[in-house]
């Protein structure tokens, strides 16, 4: 099942078109995987579908966005709570500057959750769901600052969890984490496929391999291919994705 | 289109399994030539020869097994080097092959009387499918792959032919059946040899186009 319609698809930062009539259709409960070169419009694509693009000075875009049928950049769509169903993982952790506890319950008492009883269960199982409960549970009130790089990007993907999203977008989710935090990352997200669903911006191919269902290949604002992963790195059809992902792009 | 690192390993790989693939068939031929002239000198250093082929296949191993650690190929870098660990191994087999038939040739007790009417057409067909397969490889040639898997069945048709000649002379003189058993036995190692060839010919159709019998491997 289809949780988000991208339909011709342009974007413009100004004069300058940064995606080129993309259509892409994002399979509910499954994780996708964009990849291709620096620039090639993969991450401004992961922002269009929260609308983080919003806060860029010229940025304006044509055709559709839809989440469950719902057109995203529709009038009286409510893009607080857009991002409250759509939630996102950047490639630096960035916890806020105050504690554990604090970090993830930001966002439900932003939507309006203060009962303390509440906002405990909702840090536990957020902090469960991205497998870091066990290493912070005893140090709830301690600054997320204080933690590893790899802690820190679970913090983070607990936080996005906490306000109960549907999709998670993550921009390299990995880029920053030593081998064994990437893996944590890679297992965390094949659990969360189940509840979620996951797009993901890697520069990683064999990432893109062991954990994404779909693979987009973008090149210069372009959706070059789309394709079931295997099929992608196993038969590409089109040469350009041949030689990206064989590593002779030049 | 920039040339890499991966691509100059690729040379090395395709120069090693020509030089692999010209070894057999040396090979093979040499012990059909042993067969047909009683040449036990022939036979007995092709049998001493076949650590050469083994020898071969390890290296090209290792070669394969190194650029899948150092670069893990995908698409169609995968196909090539996965193509070619599994060729080695029907290629190995072949070497083994002209192995067993010069050790039987240094045993046999030869009669020219005795040779089937067939198996020269049998030992002929096989060396050619050998010799195809490697050439079809060479050129990444899929037609010529595909021309190699359809000959088999001409080689298997030979050796039951073979096989029913081998009846009959037994039939006609039964105090000939140790020398019998023994031409049923290098037939038999031809018609392998066929085999291995057709095996070589599918991995190399698989190589270019990403289809094993037909279907797509994943």
């Amino acid at each position: 099942m289809s949780k988000i319609e991208i339909k011709n698809l342009d974007l413009y930062y100004d004069d300058l078109q940064a995606l080129k009539n993309v259509n892409m259709s994002i399979a509910a409960n499954r994780i996708t995987a964009f990849i291709g070169p620096s620039g090639c419009g993969k991450s401004t694509l992961i922002k269009t579908l929260n609308r983080m693009n919003d806060l860029i000075p010229g940025c304006h875009i044509t055709g559709s966005v839809t989440l469950d049928g719902e057109d995203i950049y529709g009038k009286d769509l409510d893009v607080n709570l857009l991002r409250k169903r759509v939630g996102m993982v950047f490639q630096k952790p960035n916890p806020f500057p105050m504690t554990i506890y604090d970090n993830i319950a930001y966002g439900p008492r932003t939507h309006g959750v203060h009962r303390k009883a509440m906002l405990d269960e909702i840090v536990e199982k957020s902090l469960q769901d991205a497998a870091i409960w066990g290493e912070l549970k005893d140090r709830l009130l301690k600054s997320a600052l204080g933690l590893s790089g790899g802690q820190q990007q679970r913090l983070c993907i607990a936080r996005a969890l906490a306000v109960q999203p549907e999709v998670l977008l993550m921009d390299e989710p990995t880029s920053a984490l030593d081998p064994i935090s990437t893996a944590k990352i890679e297992e965390l997200a094949l659990q969360l496929k189940e509840h979620y669903t996951l797009v993901m911006v890697t520069h990683n191919m064999q990432q893109a391999l062991r954990v994404s269902d779909t693979t987009a290949f973008f090149l210069l604002g372009e959706v070059v291919e789309y394709s079931d992963t295997e099929k992608l790195f196993s038969m590409p059809v089109d040469k350009r994705t041949e030689d990206y992902i064989t590593g002779r792009f030049g | 289109m920039m040339k890499n690192r991966f691509d100059e390993q690729v040379e090395v790989l395709n120069t090693q399994m020509i030089e692999m693939g010209s070894l057999i068939e040396t090979t093979i031929e040499s012990a059909c030539d042993a067969l047909q002239t009683a040449d036990l000198q022939k036979a007995r250093e092709i049998i001493e020869g076949d650590a050469l082929v083994d020898r071969k296949e390890r290296e090209i191993e290792s070669l394969c097994l190194r650029m899948l650690l150092t670069r893990q190929p995908v698409a169609h870098d995968l196909r090539v080097v996965s193509s070619a660990l599994k060729m080695i191994t029907d290629m190995e087999r072949i070497g083994d092959h002209a192995a067993d038939i010069s050790e039987i040739v240094t045993m046999m007790n030869f009669s020219a009387a005795m040779q089937p009417e067939h198996f020269g057409a049998m030992s002929r067909a096989a060396i050619e499918m050998v010799h195809r397969a490697i050439d079809a490889y060479v050129r990444r040639d899929v037609d010529l792959a595909r021309d190699v898997i359809a000959s088999d069945d001409t080689v298997d048709d030979l050796f039951c032919d073979v096989k029913q000649e081998l009846i009959e002379l037994l039939s006609a003189d039964a105090s000939r059946g140790g020398e019998a058993l023994d031409l049923l036995m290098i037939a038999k190692y031809f018609e392998r040899i066929g085999d291995h060839a057709t095996n070589i010919a599918e991995w190399v159709e698989y190589s270019v186009t990403g289809l094993y019998k037909g279907d797509v491997l994943q």
